[in-house]
């Protein structure tokens, strides 16, 4: 931390931030702090400072105040007119002021986690390289090029024991050695910011929020490989990130923190960014490389690995940001603090993305091994609007479901598996009583059958007709022998498929199956959904005994479809309705099915 | 998302000064055909066929091969786009919160479907998948307005303002 005796007011940021306000705020605290003369009047600087993404973007725009007197206090939901308030009140008055304050489970959000990846996230101007370099900013790297020959930095990331965070998780140091035992001179570095995992939004926060300390990460890697250019392909979806992170790269060449002989260590690295353009596929290394090179991203088969011939015939390296984020803090603490973190086969902390049914959606690091229980409860805050919990999605469309029964499940890579889903990057999207598993087997059956590349059969023609079949059921034309004919071709669809899109898709039904084998029996056997979720079952009517009549469903629906009066049983004038189920979603008392 | 519909490509006149630039700019690059694609699109809105003629000749490559790179990413567009394309995240956590009923009353109200334009130019409407902004699902954009925690009440809100918008 910087200058302790001055006043600090963070603005967070990152995407959520400025949908809510957050340019509009940072301008009137500027705007307000010159002209109200604030400086003078409390005599210490005051400096406001645009950080990234703190991880609650639900209750956006967020404040932190930090002054010698009070300490720091956060401040949530600020809008514009608030400004003054916090500047003559806080600020000026040492006054907190209550009202505007976070509530409580703020501060359980903040302190239940472990924050070592996303340190600088919302603490950092991501823009300003002087603000990374106080937070001992390529000391890592330093230490590295000057103190270690390469192979003892690869020694020392093999023994933190830090494992891929882009979803297979595999040994980092031992896959930094394979490219490092590649013969050449010229090798290629690859940072995978592809996020095609919809629900995860981790990397887009760490490259937004804390854009120095990937490019530093990969610097790291690249002085223990051996290779001297490197790539960050990111999502076309991200413009933020790529913004920032230009700047970022912009200023290290400029401060010569990259291209030749970095600060006259006698090491070189050049990178630059490519942009995707929006194919789920190419987050898939081989697609990614061939993607770079200008092609459709198909992936092609291995081997050739990578680390023995990849982008344009050199030996490639590639990971995953979270993965390259972790490294400088392995080399500044050492490995055995890092070590020291997580369970026996998962090392460090992981972020995950909560989102969903949940009261707080946000992005938590927490240490690897805390059980997805605790995290959904005591970090999350639990199930939104008083329901019930049904399943948490883990790992994305690669993943599976999680039901109440396997709650105490530790969130590491093998535990996961042995529960029917995976880590994945670290999606946990909750589900309570009103998400139908058959149809959330269907969405992401569409979504990779919209996404798969077409290059094999299995995944192309195989998909397709499991989603017709999952289609089918879904509006209550399945057929009991629909789930064994489901079974058999996931486990075909996974045996045949060359890339690991067509080797996963089927897990979402798989693990559906397998834990709600009951919700597809009550689509086919009883034509019915079990959730009130699938529209062609839908009967639609409000229940007269749970209906508490508070009208909420009235405001709710946009089809003039309910008929309610002060005191009344709402009614539902099925001719009006067009089962858009906004009525169903804003009624707390499950009172219409 | 990849698999757009095949779209008709219509045949125009156009200025090709822009794209001649965007192709300088890129032209020793290696695995410069995307980003040549993108500055375009960038340029123009949208890829016109003519610039593709330019490419072919310019990078030395087949229009066959444009095609397929410009078929296989959902972000390349042949067609002239609307002055306001709304997007609407269709991504898990966006599903869970009800992402359908958001898309099917935009369907409703403007007349169109997925990767589909207004006659008059005014709108464009995509499902994407995941913004990255999950935490306020289910979310809708338009051009770079981002619009957290959307209902079906908020899309007319969002028609009535962008309706009330000039065309330039
Ligand atoms: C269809 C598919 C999509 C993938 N998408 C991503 C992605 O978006 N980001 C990512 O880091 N890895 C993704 N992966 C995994 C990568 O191929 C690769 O294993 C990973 O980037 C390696 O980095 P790590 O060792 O640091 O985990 C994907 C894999 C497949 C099969
Ligand atoms: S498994 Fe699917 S996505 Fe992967 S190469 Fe085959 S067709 Fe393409
Ligand atoms: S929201 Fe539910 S409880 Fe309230 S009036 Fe409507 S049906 Fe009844
Ligand atoms: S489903 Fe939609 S249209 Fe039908 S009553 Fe409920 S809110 Fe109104
Ligand atoms: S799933 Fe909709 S923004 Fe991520």
């Amino acid at each position: 931390m910087s200058d302790n005796a001055g006043i600090k007011i963070l603005i967070c940021q990152g995407t959520g931030g400025i949908s809510a306000g957050a340019k509009q705020v940072e301008a009137e605290f500027t705007r307000l702090i010159a002209e109200k003369g604030i400086v003078a009047q409390v005599g210490k600087r005051c400096d406001v400072v645009k950080t990234g993404c703190r991880g609650l973007c639900a209750n956006d725009v967020l404040v932190d105040v930090i002054t010698p007197e009070l300490g720091r206090v956060t401040y949530d939901f600020v809008v514009p007119e608030d400004v003054a308030a916090i500047l003559d009140q806080h600020i000026v008055n040492n006054e907190v002021i209550e009202k505007k304050k976070a509530k409580a489970y703020y501060n359980t959000f903040v302190d239940q986690q472990m924050r070592v990846v996303m340190t600088g996230c919302g603490q950092i101007d991501p823009e300003r390289l002087d603000a990374f370099l106080e937070e001992d900013g390529f000391k890592a790297i330093e230490k590295c090029v000057k103190e270690m020959k390469p192979s003892e930095v690869i020694d020392e990331v093999k023994k933190s024991g830090l494992r891929g965070r882009g979803g297979g998780g595999f040994p980092t140091g031992m896959k930094w050695s394979f490219c490092a035992a590649s013969p050449g001179n010229h090798k290629y570095l690859i940072c995978n910011a592809d996020e095609g995992d919809p629900g995860a939004f981790m990397d887009r926060s760490i490259l937004e929020g804390d854009p120095y300390c990937v490019i530093e990460g990969m610097m790291i890697a690249a002085y223990a490989i051996g290779c001297d250019a490197g790539y960050v392909y990111v999502r076309a979806e991200y413009p933020l990130a790529i913004d920032r992170l230009q700047k970022a790269l912009d200023t290290c060449y400029e401060k010569g923190y990259l291209g030749k002989n970095i600060q006259g260590w006698g090491f070189d690295f050049d990178m630059r960014i490519k942009k995707g353009a929006g194919a789920f596929v190419c987050g898939e290394e081989t697609a990614l490389m061939a993607s770079i090179e200008g092609e459709r991203g198909m992936p092609r088969p291995r081997p050739p690995f990578p680390a023995v011939k990849g982008l344009w015939g050199f030996p490639t390296n590639i990971n995953n940001v979270e993965t390259f984020a972790n490294v400088r803090h392995i080399i500044n603490k050492g490995s055995d603090w890092y070590s020291s973190l997580g369970t026996d086969t998962t090392k460090g902390t992981k972020i995950f993305a909560v989102t969903g049914k949940v009261k707080h959606t946000g992005l938590v690091e927490v240490p690897a091994g805390m059980s997805v229980r605790d995290v959904i409860y005591q970090v999350c805050g639990g199930i939104a609007n008083n329901r019930k919990f049904k399943a948490v999605q883990a790992g994305g469309p690669s993943g599976g479901c999680i039901p109440a029964e396997v709650l105490d499940t530790p969130v590491d890579y093998d535990s996961l598996i042995k529960a029917g889903a995976m880590m994945g990057s670290g999606g946990l999207v909750v589900m309570d009583e009103t998400t139908c598993m058959v149809d959330v087997a269907r969405f992401f059956l569409s979504f990779t059958k919209m996404e798969s590349c077409g290059k094999c059969v299995p995944c192309r023609i195989g998909l397709k007709a499991m989603l017709d079949i999952l289609e089918r059921i879904t509006e209550g034309r399945g057929e009991m022998e629909d789930i064994d004919t489901l079974l058999e071709m996931g486990a075909t669809i996974k045996k045949a498929s060359l890339c690991g899109l067509g080797q996963t898709a089927p897990n979402p039904i798989l693990s559906t199956v397998k834990y709600f084998r009951h919700e597809y029996e009550a689509h086919i056997l009883e034509k019915r959904c079990p959730s009130n979720s699938c529209k062609e079952l839908l009967l639609w009517q409000v229940v007269p005994e749970k209906c508490v009549k508070c009208g909420a469903c009235l405001r709710a629906c946009p089809s003039n479809a309910i008929k309610w009066e002060k005191g009344e049983v709402a009614f539902l004038v099925k001719e009006n309705c067009t089962k858009c189920k906004s009525c169903y979603d804003a009624c707390r008392f499950m009172a219409i099915e | 998302m990849s698999n757009a519909p095949a779209e008709e490509i219509p045949a125009e006149e156009i200025d090709l000064t822009e794209a001649n630039e965007v192709i300088d700019k890129y032209l020793t690059l290696p695995g410069n055909l995307m980003p040549v694609l993108q500055g375009i699109q960038e340029a123009y809105g949208y890829v016109p066929k003519p610039t593709i003629d330019l490419v072919a000749e310019r990078l030395n490559v087949y229009p066959s091969q444009i095609y397929g790179v410009l078929t296989f990413y959902a972000q390349f567009h042949l067609k002239p786009r609307g002055r306001f394309i709304i997007r609407v995240c269709v991504g898990t956590a966006c599903h869970v919160q009800g992402a359908e009923r958001i898309t099917e009353t935009f369907f409703g109200r403007l007349g169109i479907g997925h990767a589909e334009t207004t006659a008059d130019l005014r709108y464009t409407f995509e499902k994407v998948a995941c913004l990255g902004a999950c935490g306020m699902a289910p979310l809708a954009m338009v051009n770079d307005d981002t619009f957290g925690k959307m209902t079906v009440q908020k899309v007319d809100e969002i028609i009535e303002t962008y309706n009330a918008r000039p065309m330039k």
